[in-house]
């Protein structure tokens, strides 16, 4: 090959990585990704069924319930709204009442919500920043009372 | 005292350090050898000066001097030792301190070992090194002080995150800002170089050692974080693509593109503009991942109390160092042109095909991570880009280089020809198709993906070292058995470091056959995961140093032999109201079985028990990876003190 072919297959080779990175990129951007949501969002924005995405907020006060096995039932509050969440599975350590939380899985057609990942927060003061926007947003954020403003 | 003095030596470190990034900078430029002579002195007297301050930080955590808001913050005078001394880098301040020494240690290094280094590049790489000592010192005094004073001296701290303590917060950290930070020196040789306008492949050949250190001990950090992650967290995951983890596999996959590039420009002397930005890349994402841990940006296990005005500190400082190496880039680089021609099929080609798909890989973390940020920034939305993406991004770019790898170590320079190469790896081939179609026909092809993972998994453990057999069965001189331990270690350590990404292959192809039991058990019931029965005796409370444990006590039984007893507990730390858990695991061959406890009601107690194949070949995998760095350094090309022409003396079966 010349000195020309070389570098023209070089090149083609590239183009055509890249042209598959950023093809595999666009297409996972397009529907491997979740929005976070907050239940008055969900209301708000009537979300189909089906639609898979994080549920934050608070986890409301005498909620929770355990059935038999590892199935538990419990709502997701922002203060305005709340949604009825189930979930099959060890909850995490910090999983507690009135506590944030936020839920990954998909919205039923009855408007409850089956989630297949609940993640709580790592430390005690730390709050998911998403939850606490949303906690804002409806004006139901009391954070800077609790002394939240600072995580660690 | 021992505090103010540690405080004033790092204002001594930043004196040392702004100077020595101006004076032998000078002096390189000019060819002064006395003003380049001030270089090593004082590199190594940083290095004492911030090793001075870093100790006075850890007396003032042993001692547990509370009237030092950091010790306050991060300590308590229940806790262990260890975990009062890993305590000083369980924090911002701290840990920013723990990376500066390191930042001064890489440059004392070079000061003290480069005897091989050219009189002016060496200055100048350690006038570099000290100017990112200097902008880190700055952002240290003026955000980030650990030795503040509180006054009045409370009279308990308020310990340690519960999360960090364990032995992984005393090997973790060190190791991954070891990784993170050798970068640094591979960053500041990369600008001296383009500063002097002199770039070679001797250049490429005194930086090896550096990006070899650097590549190692960021490979061993990962794994063990990665470790530490799956038995602290409870939910036995390896990695979860949070945006922290991505920080530290981008600087890794630059690495390895590095790594491998370095080596085309050191034996061919081609390559050279792209190995020089990879040099530049892998620092810079080094950067942006202190940047994204430090500012607040995201939130995550490993973030770091949030304050803008950090974020903005550092940004400037990654803008600064980039922003002044991609322009002295743009300004060398066109003169840097040329090089020397290869066929596509070549060894030259297969580290050019290498390189292209690892940079595809970390631009999709890159893109990744970033998006997030950028969405939220642009229009509002909250979006979480989690594992579904990365495996539909970053495994398909990763599936050409793994299956690649065998074939680029048989490749000659120059030209070769894929056909006898592929006779050649004929056991290789046989075993992964076998492995592949055997997984295939026992699962009825429920788990083809999974087939597919453990067959490319066998074919390159087996390829790579056949490599070996394969250089050493050439030649007539000695036993087969001396020619095999005549091989160069740079071949061995190839050969052992795809071994290690062929194992850590089988491990994470693995995990699709991994059984997971989630139940609730009284006591005296049973649960039966990979044939290991476990059964429930009791929950018993168990006080602990600082913390309360509740332990819960398992039999496990194999065909009714008893194995062992596991007791898997939650602890509640004295102080902090957050449990963490604490898991109990067997090992059965490269597999585990994996417990870990919630909470109990109505007299039932929640479990989960995982039996885990071939998980431990994960990190066992980056081990080897990583022992072979270690292998590597003891190459002979690299303890010859003077830089040598590319081809060394001719070794049996090398095919260089």
């Amino acid at each position: 090959m010349t000195r020309k072919q070389r570098r023209l297959t070089l090149i083609g080779i590239a183009g055509l990585v890249l042209a598959v990175a950023v093809g595999l990129i666009l297409t996972a951007l397009n529907d491997r990704i979740v929005f976070f949501r907050s239940p008055a969002e969900v209301a708000e924005m009537k979300v189909p069924p089906g639609t898979r995405f994080r549920l934050g907020g608070l986890v409301e006060n005498a909620s929770v319930e355990r059935a038999t096995g590892q199935q538990v039932s419990f709502r997701v509050t922002d203060g305005n709204k709340s949604i009825a969440v189930r979930y099959t599975g060890l909850l995490p350590d910090l999983f507690r009442e009135g506590q944030g939380v936020v839920c990954e899985g998909t919205l039923q057609g009855d408007g409850s919500f089956v989630a297949d990942t609940v993640l709580a927060k790592h430390d005690e003061n730390y709050m998911p920043r998403e939850v606490q926007d949303a906690l804002k947003k409806q004006g139901h954020w009391q954070g800077d009372a609790k002394g939240e403003a600072k995580p660690k | 005292m021992i505090v103010e003095l540690g405080h004033f030596a790092l204002v001594l470190a930043l004196v040392a350090a702004l100077v020595t990034m101006v004076l032998p900078l000078y002096g390189a430029r000019i060819d002064a050898p006395r003003l380049m002579a001030f270089a090593g002195p004082s590199a190594i007297i940083q290095f004492l000066l911030v090793l001075m301050s870093f100790c006075a930080l850890t007396v003032a955590y042993v001692t547990s001097d509370f009237s030092v808001a950091n010790v306050f913050e991060n300590s308590h005078t229940d806790q262990p030792m260890i975990y009062r001394i890993s305590g000083v880098w369980g924090n911002h301040e701290g840990s920013i301190l723990l990376w500066v020494l390191i930042l001064v240690l890489f440059g004392a290094c070079v000061a003290a070992f480069g005897r091989n280094i050219p009189s002016r590049l060496k200055a100048a790489t350690i006038a570099v090194q000290s100017s990112i000592t200097a902008a880190f010192l700055l952002f240290i005094l003026f955000t980030s002080n650990p030795f503040q004073r509180l006054l009045p001296a409370p009279i308990e701290g308020r310990s340690l995150n519960p999360i960090l303590q364990d032995p992984g917060l005393a090997i973790h950290p060190p190791m991954l800002y070891v990784g993170y930070v050798g970068f640094s020196v591979v960053f500041s040789f990369a600008a001296a170089a383009l500063i002097l306008g002199r770039i070679d492949a001797a250049w490429a050949r005194i930086v090896r050692p550096w990006i070899l250190v650097a590549w190692t001990t960021l490979t061993l950090g990962i794994a063990i974080g990665s470790y530490w992650a799956y038995y602290e967290l409870g939910w036995g995951g390896f990695w979860f693509w949070d945006p922290v983890e991505n920080a530290s596999l981008m600087p890794w996959l630059a690495g390895t593109a590095l790594l491998h590039s370095a080596i085309v420009m050191e034996r061919r002397d081609a390559l050279k503009i792209w190995t020089i930005l990879l040099a530049v890349l892998a620092f810079s994402l080094s950067l942006l991942g202190t940047f994204l841990v430090r500012s607040g940006v995201l939130t995550s296990v490993h973030a770091f109390a949030s304050d803008p005005a950090r974020g903005v500190f550092i940004l400037i400082i990654l803008c600064a160092f980039i922003g002044g190496a991609l322009t002295l880039f743009a300004m060398r680089g066109p003169a840097l042109a040329g090089g020397v021609l290869f066929s596509p099929v070549s060894r030259e080609g297969s580290l050019v095909l290498n390189n292209l798909f690892l940079s595809a890989a970390c631009a999709a973390v890159f893109i990744g991570t970033l998006y997030p940020l950028a969405l939220e920034a642009v229009t509002g939305d909250k979006i979480s880009v989690g594992p579904p993406f990365f495996n539909a991004t970053f495994l398909p770019l990763c599936i050409p280089i793994v299956l690649a790898m065998p074939f680029g170590q048989q490749l000659a320079w120059k030209r070769g020809e894929l056909l006898p190469i592929a006779s050649r790896l004929f056991v290789a081939i046989a075993a992964g198709v076998l492995v592949a179609l055997a997984i295939f026909g026992l699962t009825n092809g429920r788990e083809a993906i999974a087939a597919l993972g453990l067959g490319l998994g066998a074919f390159v453990v087996v390829g790579s070292l056949d490599d070996l057999r394969i250089r050493a069965m050439r030649g007539s001189s000695g036993t087969f058995l001396a020619r095999l331990r005549g091989l160069p270690r740079s071949v061995m350590a190839a050969a052992f470091a795809h071994m290690g990404v062929g194992l850590m292959v089988i491990g994470i192809a693995a995990t699709a056959f991994h059984e997971e039991k989630i139940e609730a058990l009284a006591p005296g019931q049973k649960v039966t995961v990979g044939g290991i029965e476990l059964t429930f005796e009791g929950l018993r409370r168990q006080p602990g140093q600082n913390f309360i444990a509740t332990v819960g006590r398992f039999t496990a039984r194999e065909n009714g032999r008893e194995l062992a007893v596991l007791e898997p507990g939650k602890r509640t730390y004295i102080g902090r109201t957050m449990p963490t858990s604490e898991t109990a695991r067997i090992q059965r061959g490269f597999g585990e079985v994996y417990l870990a406890i919630g909470d109990s009601h109505d007299g039932k107690l929640d479990i989960r028990a995982y039996w885990k194949p071939y998980v431990l070949l994960i990190w066992l995998g980056p081990l080897v990876m990583s022992l072979a760095g270690l292998l590597s350094m003891t190459d002979r090309r690299l303890r010859i003190a003077a830089p040598r022409r590319a081809k060394a003396a001719p070794v049996p079966g090398a095919a260089e």
